[in-house]
């Protein structure tokens, strides 16, 4: 039963990660390449037109990984947490099959038409189709977040006796206190990914002496659209949802800030050290005191609850993975701020094509806000343990009861194999895209 | 209410396997009777605008299942274990093969993904098949050992295969001898009607040869359907008994036999889409007919020891499902003008615009 829970685990936990490389590019790609082909159709430049076909090309590829790595999760809820789906499903059904229903069809209908229709729809109709495809995904990513934030904070339902959930109020899914923090935050996020993106392969051409005059386009989009999400992520929507995390799941918070013990008069912030979990301290530690009350509460004396005034069982099961996980995802998330506000400068002092330095710090960032996002959504998750639907189900209760482990590991082992080969040919692939470069068509 | 979600689910599933269904068709034609570069090419043009959005019937008829009648989510989906992770990984490569096949110009690129495309197809018309075959057969509701149920009455779980392929043996396989006739069935309607799409959407040489095969595929369809029905009753000794209860029913079988009957003139039809209408009407009928011959139940249990799972036990609870009622009426407005939209834009033969182009 044991390495039943654990196989499942490490099978959703394994494909979620190489599924969310994709769609955390594709969503914040859809907005940029919507303004790239807006900015076509307002000045008449055929240069961002150029830039539109060739960002289109990397998101075709991004977003058939996404599709393809995407099926799988679904299936998942039903093969290997059939427990959970048979409990839940009467409420998170309803998310998912809204976001079958309103934005699968949409961004499946659009995309063909929006990647290869150009020619036969003219330049308005192709903007229009992008910006479909955009709503559609990122309706894709309300739907999933409303689903997760009521695992997170289970509202509007009623537990029946025998054990079942049942939705007793509609509305209640969507004005979640958890989800549009959570949403917003996750959209910036994307958007951070794919503004390094743009700016890091418009570094790359700079830096190569070819293709600059897209180059010059890529880095200048990529920066401003990168100042103001990596910003967002932080402040507000950082900020709202850290409050959600104190207010709903102060273990939690606890644990991802790294407080073991309260501390009269406020709370001090970690910026590094390891837990001991043995001797419940941080190694190492080098800290702020007082400002985690401050960020929490706007007051530097209020007390934060450390995780020893909690009951053990009810702690989450990996703090160390978790209290990490949310250190990485900070803490890059601060990087990425300055690393943007610096580029943001040059580029205003125009500078910024003789610092090669930053160019090359541009290009070797671009994996920073993949690895943020994925700590980010780790830390959620993490957090969330040792619950499916917080403090209600519990993760052991959630799998299915009449799958062995022998096929559990079964099947990991063959999506792990698959996704190896996944992961290879498309990076061969976006290999070859960024090395031809985009294409420019003769004015 | 339990019923108009029943209606919706079934829909669904029939317009995906009617939709997905000429792309596999299609994939095994291009396997065995697609020679030349050009009428391969020809044949992913005819799907390539739309298999992306066939598919999603599958994810959101999936989406919908789940969320209507999630008891039957659970356990079908626990219970097929591994031949649904298997469906997946085969519709994950044919995506993956139908995608990257054009990235690269190169004839041993074309070679290993043109193979993924067809073999990936050939197996999921069949594994779809066998997927219909199991659920009218039934399944060991609650694995029943020796009088006692060993996991909850609406658990189950099913190996690939039993040792001696028999659909009537106490432990039950995913295969069998009468699934794999189902499957069987499966794999040469969908070559059919794939044929049909063809012919119906290109100008590809091969189109001539097609209509001859198509005419001897019904032949050979024609067989296994007798075949099929006549073990279908050593299986399921009272499958007409839905039919006498409820004499309209009977319309179903109607509309699939008068498919069938269409296909043997295939030769003689004056417009292209012709076929495709007839082996849409069988492939439709079908599918209906073999749904209503279990109704009320989705997945009939074996054994008298617990129930079959059926549209009342297996639905989730009314207010969730009324609230459905508001939602889902508008998405399906919203899918319809997405569809003729898209079916008018791509009107015509595939091959003859330079769609595709960048």
């Amino acid at each position: 039963m044991e390495d039943m829970i654990f196989y499942d685990r490490m099978q959703f936990a394994f494909t979620i990660t190489f599924h969310y490389l994709f769609p955390q590019l594709t969503m914040g790609l859809s907005l940029i390449i919507v303004y790239f082909k807006g900015k076509y159709l307002l000045k008449h430049d055929q240069k961002y037109n150029d830039a539109a076909k060739f960002w289109m090309k990397i998101f075709a590829l991004n977003f058939m990984m996404g599709v393809v790595t995407g099926i799988p999760m679904e299936f998942q809820f039903g093969t290997n947490w059939a427990k959970f789906s048979e409990l839940t499903g009467g409420i998170i059904g309803q998310t998912l099959a809204m976001e079958g229903t309103f934005s699968f069809f949409l961004e499946s209908s659009f995309l063909g038409l929006f990647l290869f229709g150009e020619k036969l729809i003219g330049q308005k109709l192709h903007f229009l189709t992008g910006l479909l495809v955009f709503i559609g995904s990122w309706a894709s990513g309300w739907f999933i977040i409303a689903t997760n934030a009521w695992m997170q904070h289970p509202v509007g339902y009623e537990i029946l006796e025998n054990g079942k959930f049942v939705l007793t109020n509609f509305g209640a899914l969507f004005s979640n206190p958890w989800l549009v923090p959570a949403y917003l935050h996750n959209q910036s996020a994307s958007l951070v990914t794919a503004s390094f993106v743009v700016a890091a392969i418009g570094a790359f051409y700079l830096l190569n002496k070819n293709h600059l005059e897209q180059g010059r386009i890529f880095i200048k989009t990529g920066i401003a659209f990168g100042l103001v999400s990596s910003l967002l992520v932080a402040f507000p929507t950082g900020d709202w949802s850290a409050k959600n995390v104190v207010k709903f799941q102060p273990i939690t918070f606890a644990a991802m800030e790294g407080i073991f013990d309260t501390e009269k008069g406020g709370s001090e912030i970690i910026l590094v050290g390891q837990p001991d979990m043995e001797l419940l301290k941080l190694d190492n530690k080098i800290a702020v005191p007082n400002v985690l009350s401050f960020l929490t509460y706007q007051n530097f004396t209020t007390e934060i609850k450390g995780l020893k005034e909690f009951d053990v069982s009810k702690w989450p099961k990996n703090i160390p993975g978790l209290y990490y996980s949310y250190h990485i995802m900070v803490g890059l998330g601060t990087i990425l701020i300055g690393l943007m506000a610096l580029a943001a400068f040059f580029l205003w002092r125009n500078y910024l094509e003789k610092s090669k330095w930053i160019l090359w710090a541009i290009m070797f960032a671009s994996p920073f806000p993949y690895i943020a996002n994925l700590a980010g959504w780790y830390t959620a998750e993490m957090g969330r343990q040792p619950w499916l639907v917080y403090n209600l189900l519990a993760t052991d209760h959630g799998a299915s009861p009449n799958v062995s482990a022998g096929n559990t590991l079964f099947t990991l082992l063959g999506f792990v194999g698959m996704y190896v080969l996944l992961g290879l040919l498309f990076l061969l692939l976006l290999g070859r895209i960024v090395y031809k470069g985009p294409e420019t068509t003769k004015k | 209410m339990e019923l108009f979600w029943y209606v919706v689910v079934i829909s669904m599933l029939t317009i995906y396997m009617l939709l997905d269904g000429y792309d596999f068709g299609a994939g095994i034609v291009h396997l065995f009777f697609a020679k030349k570069e050009e009428d391969k090419k020809a044949i992913t043009k005819a799907i390539g605008p739309f298999w992306d959005a066939n598919e999603v019937w599958l994810i959101a008829g999936g989406g919908v299942l789940f969320f209507a009648f999630p008891v039957l989510y659970a356990s079908s989906f626990s219970g097929f274990y591994l031949p649904l992770i298997m469906i997946l990984w085969l519709l994950m490569f044919r995506g993956i093969g139908l995608e990257l096949r054009g990235l690269i110009k190169h004839s041993m690129w074309y070679a290993i993904w043109d193979k993924a495309f067809g073999i990936a197809s050939l197996l999921l018309a069949l594994f779809f098949g066998i997927a219909v075959g199991n659920i009218v057969r039934g399944v060991n509701m609650g694995h029943v050992v020796n009088g006692v149920s060993t996991y909850e009455p609406h658990y189950f779980v099913l190996p690939l295969w039993n040792p001696t392929l028999n659909p009537l043996a106490e432990s039950l396989g995913v295969i069998d001898w009468f699934t794999l006739l189902i499957g069987l069935i499966g794999v040469v309607a969908l070559t059919i009607h794939g044929a049909n799409w063809i012919i119906y959407k290109t100008n590809s040489t091969i189109n001539e040869q097609l209509k001859r095969i198509v005419f001897r595929l019904t032949i050979v369809l024609t067989v296994l359907a007798l075949v099929s029905l006549s073990s279908w009753f050593l299986v399921i000794p009272h499958l007409f008994e839905n039919y006498f209860a409820h004499p309209i029913f009977w319309i179903f079988p109607l509309i699939s036999l008068t498919g069938l009957i269409g296909l043997f003139r295939i030769k003689t039809f004056k417009k292209d889409g012709t076929g495709f209408v007839f082996s849409s009407l069988f492939l439709a009928g079908g599918l209906a007919s073999t749904a209503l011959s279990i109704f009320p139940n989705f997945l009939p249990s074996t054994n008298t020891i617990n129930p079959s799972l059926s549209i009342y036990n297996a639905a989730a609870a009314h207010y969730g499902l009324s609230v459905g009622l508001i939602w889902f009426p508008i998405g399906v407005v919203f899918i319809a003008l997405y569809f003729i939209l898209q079916y008018r834009i791509f009107k015509g033969k595939m091959d003859d615009g330079d769609y595709g182009e960048h």
